[in-house]
């Protein structure tokens, strides 16, 4: 286990995502309402990129013609067939036990505490003015 | 004929339509004037998709010299021991576009099923034949008939005006409900759109085999529109649906639906689910390979253990007498589709035989 720069928390405004690599596999970074979830950038289903998934809410009904929006901006719809994910937990919204995105932990970390160490910024350039995300894997 | 044990439930037996001098003395008397008057005393009504002469439609085995019932007390009731037969007459009031014409026959067909059968037979149980062309004229029928238990099911056809889960018919499906009473969904159209999505076939042949097309979007209906959720005690009886292609169609529900679950968020369980739990399909004409192993394994995809009601489908010639269970169907799930799953299907169907099993649990 190690710990990885991705990002400046600038750089992921809420409501979006950036993709970055992390030992050479792709992961997607996403700003919930100032809150940071990693997900394994590949749907368990067939493999579909989740970066370019719709970020939407849930969607829930009563009866029969109502319904009744909530969590906005913390799900995620797999491009392909359209699946849903909740991007807190990876896990899918109608198979839950059973299906599931790899999530990692994501930390931010002023920059002040990454440029003394033990973090290594890799290639990443930090600045003790920014918080940076780091994630764990 | 045989089956493997006595006392079973057929649930679907056709009794020829009634011709419309028959019909006569069921009519008030302004709708029995107006019958002779307009020359319709010697019309028959008869369905273009449920024709009672066609060689098809019967076996010359099942239609005997002697009375009707008589036939059907001598070839089907008495050999297979039933306990009970649930029958329909498919009229062709159903069709009519003048609704209250079509609501005066309906009533007449029910009060003539009752009359000519019910009474005179014990072991039969009748179905709601439904002027659904009018959804208030449908509601008063269920209302007008349901004091009378020995009528169990409400009866639609696969092929009607617009798909069955649509909210327009919901007050009717809240009447069969209140009363115990399954929506059962019988073969046959309208012919109020094509009998196919693409359009006019040609031959009797394509009719036939686009009936399961028709089950499908009936199917797809009642879930994506929330019948179901809304009417949480309904069950839905397919009959003469056939059964092979229910696994296929499950699969695409069940998948499609987790795609596109946000435009219908009502749907909470997967369809298959809802499927198993709320309906019911009739066995004859079994549409599966004469391979017993193949049949196996299709009831198995289905989840048939529950869902699977026995029917002869008599008096068709598809049907599989003298065996009309096939090789294939386990023993246990022969005794459930004759004993246990009619009886928790139909409320009104208040069998000794059910009793004892659920006081056996």
């Amino acid at each position: 286990m190690s710990r990885h720069i991705v990002a400046t928390v600038d750089e992921i405004a809420p409501g979006s995502s950036k993709l970055v690599t992390v030992k050479g596999r792709e992961i997607a970074v996403f700003n919930v309402k100032g809150e940071f979830f990693a997900l394994f950038n590949r749907c368990p289903h067939e493999g579909a990129p989740l970066c370019k998934g719709q970020v939407v809410s849930l969607v829930e009904s009563d009866e029969p013609g109502t319904y009744r929006m909530s969590r906005q901006g913390e799900l995620l719809r797999c491009p392909w067939h359209g699946w849903e994910f909740d991007i807190r937990t990876g896990q899918s919204y109608c198979d839950p036990a059973n299906t599931w995105v790899r999530k990692f932990a994501v930390a931010v970390e002023p920059g002040e505490r990454l440029a003394k160490g033990p973090y290594v910024a890799e290639t990443f350039p930090v600045s003790v003015e920014q918080d940076y995300l780091v994630i764990e894997m | 004929m045989r089956l493997p044990l006595a006392g079973g439930i057929d649930c679907d037996v056709h009794i020829a339509p009634p011709s419309m001098r028959a019909l006569l003395p069921h009519l008030d008397a302004y709708w029995r004037e107006q019958m002779v008057n307009r020359g319709l005393d010697r019309v028959d009504f008869t369905l273009a998709s449920a024709r009672p002469r066609l060689p098809i439609a019967a076996r010359p085995d099942s239609r005997g010299n002697g009375g009707e019932l008589d036939t059907l007390r001598a070839r089907l009731l008495d050999p297979l021991q039933l306990r009970t037969a649930i029958c329909h007459a498919l009229h062709g009031a159903i069709a009519l576009h003048t609704e209250d014409m079509a609501a005066a026959l309906c009533r007449a067909v029910n009060d003539w099923v009752a009359a000519e059968w019910l009474d005179r037979e014990p072991r039969l149980r009748g179905s709601i034949l439904l002027p659904l062309q009018n959804v208030e004229l449908a509601v008063a029928e269920i209302e007008r008939r349901a004091a009378d238990q020995r009528f169990v099911q409400v009866l639609a056809l696969a092929m009607v005006d617009q798909p069955l889960g649509r909210r327009h018919y919901w007050p009717v499906w809240a009447a069969a409900e209140r009363h115990g009473l399954p929506l059962a969904i019988h073969a046959g159209s309208l012919f109020r759109h094509a009998p196919s999505a693409t359009g006019w076939p040609s031959f009797h042949v394509e009719d036939h085999v686009l009936q399961a097309q028709a089950f499908d979007a009936q199917l797809a209906s009642l879930i994506a529109e929330g019948a179901f959720q809304k009417f949480a005690a309904l069950k839905v009886v397919l009959l003469e649906s056939g059964l092979t292609w229910l696994p296929t169609f499950i699969w695409r529900m069940n998948k499609i639906w987790r795609g596109l679950r946000a435009e219908v968020p009502w749907v909470k369980q997967p369809p298959g689910d809802i499927i198993r739990d709320r309906v019911r399909v009739t066995l004859q004409p079994v549409d599966a390979p004469d391979d017993p192993q193949v049949l196996a394994r299709t009831l198995d995809h289905i989840g048939a253990e529950r869902m699977l009601l026995f029917s002869s489908d008599w008096p068709h010639w598809h049907d599989d007498r003298p065996d009309p269970i096939p090789d294939g169907v386990p023993d246990a799930l022969a005794r459930r589709m004759l004993l246990d799953n009619p009886a928790e299907t139909y409320p009104r169907l208040s069998l000794p035989a059910a009793r004892a099993t659920e006081a056996a649990r």
